[in-house]
């Protein structure tokens, strides 16, 4: 049913492969929309307890592809329509995001991969703030994420400079979760995804819901929304699970309710 | 005890709790439901063991709006002759507290029921529209009137003119909504507010829903002298003795109602 991505579930792991290798999985109009629904569907199957997504081929994606973009473009539409969506989608999502960042991971494509929770990189990915090098400003959430993950001073150097940020260097500058080599690339994203998924799945959504809420509170509001989020923690069956194998001295099994 | 078709109503100590019953159709009004839902609600306002009442939609969304089909074909003397918004008045004059809990979508005419509640509590996620216009209609149960009295006309202008999508947050600071509660505690969070209500001394309750009401479009003079009344009506009840005495004997009053 898609065209520009790859989406199976396997295992409770959703995975998305962006699929234009030969244009190094650029955005299309096309391929907006089909991650758009490819979250939306995982967000909505009870089997997927996280997402992963990466890119076919050499890189992770290259941003939007220069070849749909002509002099009557309305740049501000085009996040409206397309990309804004896509990201918002992403957003919503609480299942776990992993971004499996295969190669390079530029313009656009760097926002797709701040947009996860969780960025592993391979000694063959790097990211580049590229919107600069074509007179514009990164977009797509970008400087959202970006200050937050790096700080002001670093997203600013990094969007006007425009540099490559090579794997090593993102990890030490709190972009990624790992590195990883590229001999056990698929092995180890494997690993992580599978031990993500096998986590209480709830517990993690509302995680990600009330560490969202942490920006948009006061301290007050926040802890009357940390206490909703515990509730509703406090109410699944991994919540009985942990305590239970708990006192019976076992492994917990989550089943992510 | 249930004898409607369209909705479900209950009761759980005292407080009611009325849902609209048509999931499938994203709990889209009709004239039927209005009607029954009226009759529920002036049911519970005459029933001594109900305090409180509680107005909801089963499923994903409160209510998405009219039932278009419905009003296809009308033309505007079978609209009067029908005179179907008389239902809706009689909403307006329910002197118990009535809590709306809504999710999901919120629209049109479903938005309008929600503006009839006193106090609404909405899940995360919830968009509010008025989705008339684009109809080549407007609202007509209330919609500009109501929400033009909460939110002010500037907002309400821009949000009736496009009919665009308003969301939650932005309901809550222009003052439609009442508070923002995660969707999986919306009724856990709205009975706990029911019940602490309904903990109050029913004939406040009544009164001060009187007064403020008579606010809306009363000059403040006119509404002072009308608010005493209600203050000095209040001290011919026994929950006047029972709180006052309450207060000076250091205990928890027990409100009866009378």
């Amino acid at each position: 049913m898609f065209e520009t991505i790859r989406y199976d579930v396997k295992d409770g792991i959703a995975w998305l492969y962006l699929n234009r290798p030969d244009s190094l999985n650029a955005f299309v109009a096309q391929m907006n929309r089909e991650v758009k629904e490819a979250f939306k569907a995982a967000s909505n199957d009870e089997q997927v307890r996280c997402i992963v997504i990466t890119g076919e081929g050499r890189a992770f994606c290259s941003g939007q592809d220069l070849s749909e973009v002509d002099e009557k473009m309305d740049h501000g539409q085009v996040l409206r329509d397309h990309y804004g969506p896509m990201i918002k989608q992403i957003r919503q999502c609480e299942k776990p995001i992993i971004a499996a960042v295969n190669g390079v991971a530029a313009g656009a494509g760097f926002s797709l991969a701040l947009a996860c929770d969780f960025r592993l990189v391979s000694e063959r990915a790097s990211f580049i703030n590229a919107f600069i090098h074509v007179g514009l400003i990164p977009d797509s959430g970008n400087l959202y994420y970006l200050t937050r993950l790096v700080g002001e001073a670093k997203a600013l150097e990094l969007s006007i400079l425009g540099e490559k940020v090579k794997a090593e260097d993102a990890l030490n500058m709190g972009l990624a979760t790992q590195l990883i080599s590229a001999e056990s690339w698929e092995e180890d994203v494997s690993a992580f995804a599978k031990r993500i998924a096998s986590l209480p799945t709830k517990a993690i959504g509302l995680i990600k819901r009330y560490l969202k809420a942490v920006s948009e509170n006061s301290f007050e509001d926040y802890l009357e929304h940390e206490a909703q989020g515990q509730r509703i923690a406090g109410l699944t069956n991994d919540h009985r699970e942990g305590v239970k194998s708990f006192m019976e001295k076992r492994k917990p099994v989550f089943s992510g309710q | 005890m249930n004898a409607y078709e369209l909705i479900e109503t209950s009761l759980e100590g005292s407080v009611a709790l009325i849902e609209l019953n048509r999931p499938r159709q994203l709990n889209s009004l009709n004239r039927k439901m209005v009607r029954e839902l009226v009759e529920a609600m002036e049911g519970f306002d005459r029933d001594d063991q109900v305090r409180v009442i509680v107005l909801t939609g089963k499923g994903r969304a409160f209510s998405a709006g009219a039932d278009i089909d419905e009003m296809t074909n009308d033309d505007s003397i079978s609209l009067e002759l029908l005179n179907q918004f008389a239902d809706w008045d009689r909403l307006a004059l329910i002197k118990k507290p009535i809590i709306g809990a809504v999710k999901g979508f919120v629209f049109g005419g479903g938005f309008e029921l929600a503006l009839c509640c006193d106090i609404l509590i909405t899940a995360s996620g919830t968009e509010f529209s008025f989705p008339e216009v684009g109809l080549g209609v407007m609202p007509g149960a209330g919609g500009t009137q109501r929400l033009t009295k909460l939110a002010g006309r500037t907002k309400a202008l821009e949000w009736l003119w496009t009919g665009e999508r308003i969301s939650a947050e932005a309901a809550l600071k222009y003052g439609v909504i009442n508070k923002i509660v995660a969707p999986e505690l919306l009724m856990e969070e709205c009975m706990k507010f029911a019940n602490r209500l309904a903990k109050q001394p029913p004939l406040s309750l009544r009164l001060i829903k009187d007064s403020v009401n008579k606010a809306v479009d009363t000059s403040l003079l006119e509404g002072m002298q009308y608010e005493r009344k209600n203050f000095y009506l209040l001290f011919s009840t026994q929950d006047q003795k029972e709180g006052m005495n309450a207060f000076i004997e250091k205990r928890k009053p027990d409100y009866k109602g009378k």
